[in-house]
């Protein structure tokens, strides 16, 4: 069977390890990238093509190139990188629009991948030590990156009711560190002092950036479907994570410290995190491991890829090379006669 | 080759996911860069061991604790513990707790309220030192899954926040969820009757309208705070406890069903509250002094 995938968000940094991941994959015949900006990372057999943020014309590009899957990768879970209205625009419009070209009369797509995230199950003293992906929350949705990501998410699974001849694939991500991506933790454990609720020091589950990138070549390759939670082993306290990346924790007030505007400035502190760092959140992976992913990771294994990762930009001073898209150099490469070999980059 | 054919292209490829930017990992298994010990449920055996030591004194020496029946505890697998609770800060949980681990080597799981994560410091050493928060997807995985003792308090808060007029007087038993966890998780449920707690810190007054101004389930005034000051918060009065550890209950039911009988639920629940009930009053018959026993 051939394969043709389709991946929203090719410029941002997850859709762009995923085009690379996927290339590297002999099993995929045809991969397009789509985004509304030029690339980050090179390509090397993908096709990109622009589009804006709401995939007006991605049923144009369904009918053109008979994708059979497509890969989601376009969801916002970071409330720091976007206004809320963006955020609302690209998680749950665009999620609407896509799922619209996808269920056309006579849409060539089966197998649709979405990457969500934990956050849908908030966080909260009343939660269960543990959310299995049927754990409804149990705190009403308080910020604009949770309250997107469910509603997307109930899109989906609206779809899937739908169209049950589509697979419908959704992995939710506990918090990623890793060797490159930046977060709002990531950040906060990158500096001398770091930020932490006075009294509480809650267990939080990380799972590794390449493994965020397997896991979702895992189900895109098998076309495997279902709901499913994606974290590492194990489960750390905020203290512990704090000490191994060698950073000092900073008590803020329990009394609303999030409402002093400076101080959250001061530190990386979106909404999202606020009920994060009192309660945190734990999942249960067993699902997932019975589809036959291995980790790479553990949590603990998270954080220590990204200490390393970062003690070596400190230490070496160089940031990871960067990558400017060129259209016509990369239209050479694809289309022209004279090229032979395969573009290594 | 058979083929006689080089083996070159997508074959030979690697199908491992690994994207370009990577560089390969160390071969050998880089050190576990674990610092403390804490586990999923936020233990850590290092705080307990503290914990346990610091409690042992109060335990015999304070609270002179005595048991009966702790055979009746099985030695391995779940089981659900339920006990009367009482006193303003309920001293029960932490003797049965304390009581089982040194006497069957066991740890007990003691289910809480939730609202104890809310409070700072308070919620973070109640987790370090074993505490969990009641809810029933946690029970049912110490019960089920780990196969570990759990301890509840069926009344809830209504327990503790009673009056001191109304001592030993069970309350109601919530909605009967502590027997349908222990039908789900195919466990049996084991009464234990506690007297001494309700005379440790005997609540004589609520003041509700300060108990909701600071977000608490109740606000007492105990003899504690009349005799001992600010002090009486965390000083019981020694009372002299002793347990009983009443037969097990199984329940011949399926476990992992959907739905049990609501009324199989209340009618067992009931039952295990009177026996509770008549063990305590049988108890209090046989003690000639609060203080000796």
């Amino acid at each position: 069977m051939t394969r043709r995938v389709l991946v929203t968000g090719a410029d941002t940094f997850w859709g762009g390890r995923m085009v690379q991941a996927l290339e590297n994959d002999p099993g995929m015949d045809m991969i397009l990238g789509m985004g509304a900006h030029t690339p980050s990372v090179p390509f090397e057999k993908a096709e990109f093509v622009r589009a804006d943020q709401t995939y007006s014309i991605l049923n144009r590009i369904v009918k053109a190139t008979q994708v059979d899957t497509i890969l989601h990768t376009f969801m916002i879970t970071n409330s720091t990188t976007v206004s809320s209205r963006a955020m609302h625009e690209i998680n749950v419009i665009g999620t609407m629009n896509l799922l619209a070209a996808a269920g056309a009369a006579g849409s060539s797509v089966r197998h649709i991948v979405v990457k969500s995230s934990t956050l849908v199950y908030g966080s909260a003293a009343s939660d269960p030590n543990t959310f299995h992906e049927d754990t409804p929350r149990t705190s009403p949705v308080k910020n604009g990156v949770e309250r997107a990501l469910v509603e997307a998410e109930g899109l989906v699974r609206d779809f899937s009711e739908d169209n049950p001849a589509t697979r419908v694939t959704v992995l939710r991500f506990a918090n990623v560190l890793g060797t490159h991506l930046t977060t709002p933790i990531s950040r906060n454990l990158s500096r001398p002092l770091c930020p932490s609720i006075f009294g509480f020091d809650p267990l939080l589950q990380f799972v590794e950036e390449d493994d965020v990138v397997r896991a979702l070549a895992h189900v895109t390759r098998g076309s495997i479907p279902g709901l499913y939670n994606v974290a590492g082993d194990g489960r750390l306290p905020w203290s512990e994570v704090a000490s191994i990346c060698g950073t000092r924790l900073v008590p803020l007030s329990p009394y609303s410290p999030l409402k002093i505007r400076p101080v959250a400035r001061l530190f990386d502190l979106p909404p999202e995190l606020a009920d994060l760092l009192r309660y945190g959140r734990g999942v249960d992976t067993r699902r997932f491991a019975a589809t036959g992913f291995t980790y790479n990771a553990t949590s603990a294994g998270a954080v220590r890829t990204f200490i390393r990762a970062l003690r070596l930009r400190r230490q070496s001073g160089r940031e990871s090379t960067s990558y400017t898209y060129e259209h016509d150099v990369e239209q050479f490469f694809r289309h022209s006669p004279s090229v032979i070999g395969t573009n290594e980059p | 080759m058979a083929s006689g054919r080089p083996v070159v292209g997508e074959k030979n490829r690697s199908t491992a996911i690994v994207p370009i930017r990577v560089p390969a990992e160390d071969a050998d298994e880089p050190e576990d860069p674990r610092l403390s010990d804490v586990d999923e449920w936020g233990r850590s055996e290092r705080t307990r061991a503290l914990t346990r030591a610091i409690y042992e004194p109060i335990y015999s020496k304070w609270f002179r604790v005595e048991w009966e029946g702790l055979e009746r505890i099985p030695t391995e697998g779940g089981a659900l513990l339920v006990a009367n609770h009482a006193g303003a800060i309920p001293s029960d949980a932490p003797v049965i707790m304390h009581g089982i681990e040194k006497e069957l080597g066991r740890p007990v799981y003691g289910l809480a309220d939730y609202f104890f994560r809310t409070v700072p410091v308070v919620g973070t050493l109640w987790a370090r030192a074993g505490g969990v928060s009641a809810r029933p997807a946690n029970a049912y995985r110490l019960l089920k899954e780990q196969h570990q003792l759990a301890l509840v308090f069926p009344e809830g808060t209504k327990g503790p926040s009673k009056s001191f007029t109304d001592r030993y007087q069970l309350r109601r038993f919530g909605r009967g969820g502590f027997v349908e966890i222990a039908m789900r998780a195919g466990v049996p449920v084991i009464p234990i009757a506690v007297i001494g707690s309700e005379e440790a810190m005997p609540v004589l007054l609520r003041v509700p309208t300060l108990a909701k101004a600071l977000g608490l389930p109740y606000f007492p005034i105990t003899a504690n705070l009349l005799a001992f000051g600010p002090l009486g918060v965390v000083t019981p009065f020694p009372a002299k406890f002793k347990l009983r550890v009443l037969r097990p209950v199984h329940f011949d039911v399926p476990a992992d069903q959907d739905r049990y009988s609501k009324s199989r639920i209340m009618e067992e629940s009931e039952q295990i509250r009177s026996r509770l009930q008549e063990a305590v009053y049988d108890m209090l018959r046989d003690r000639r002094s609060v203080w000796f026993g």
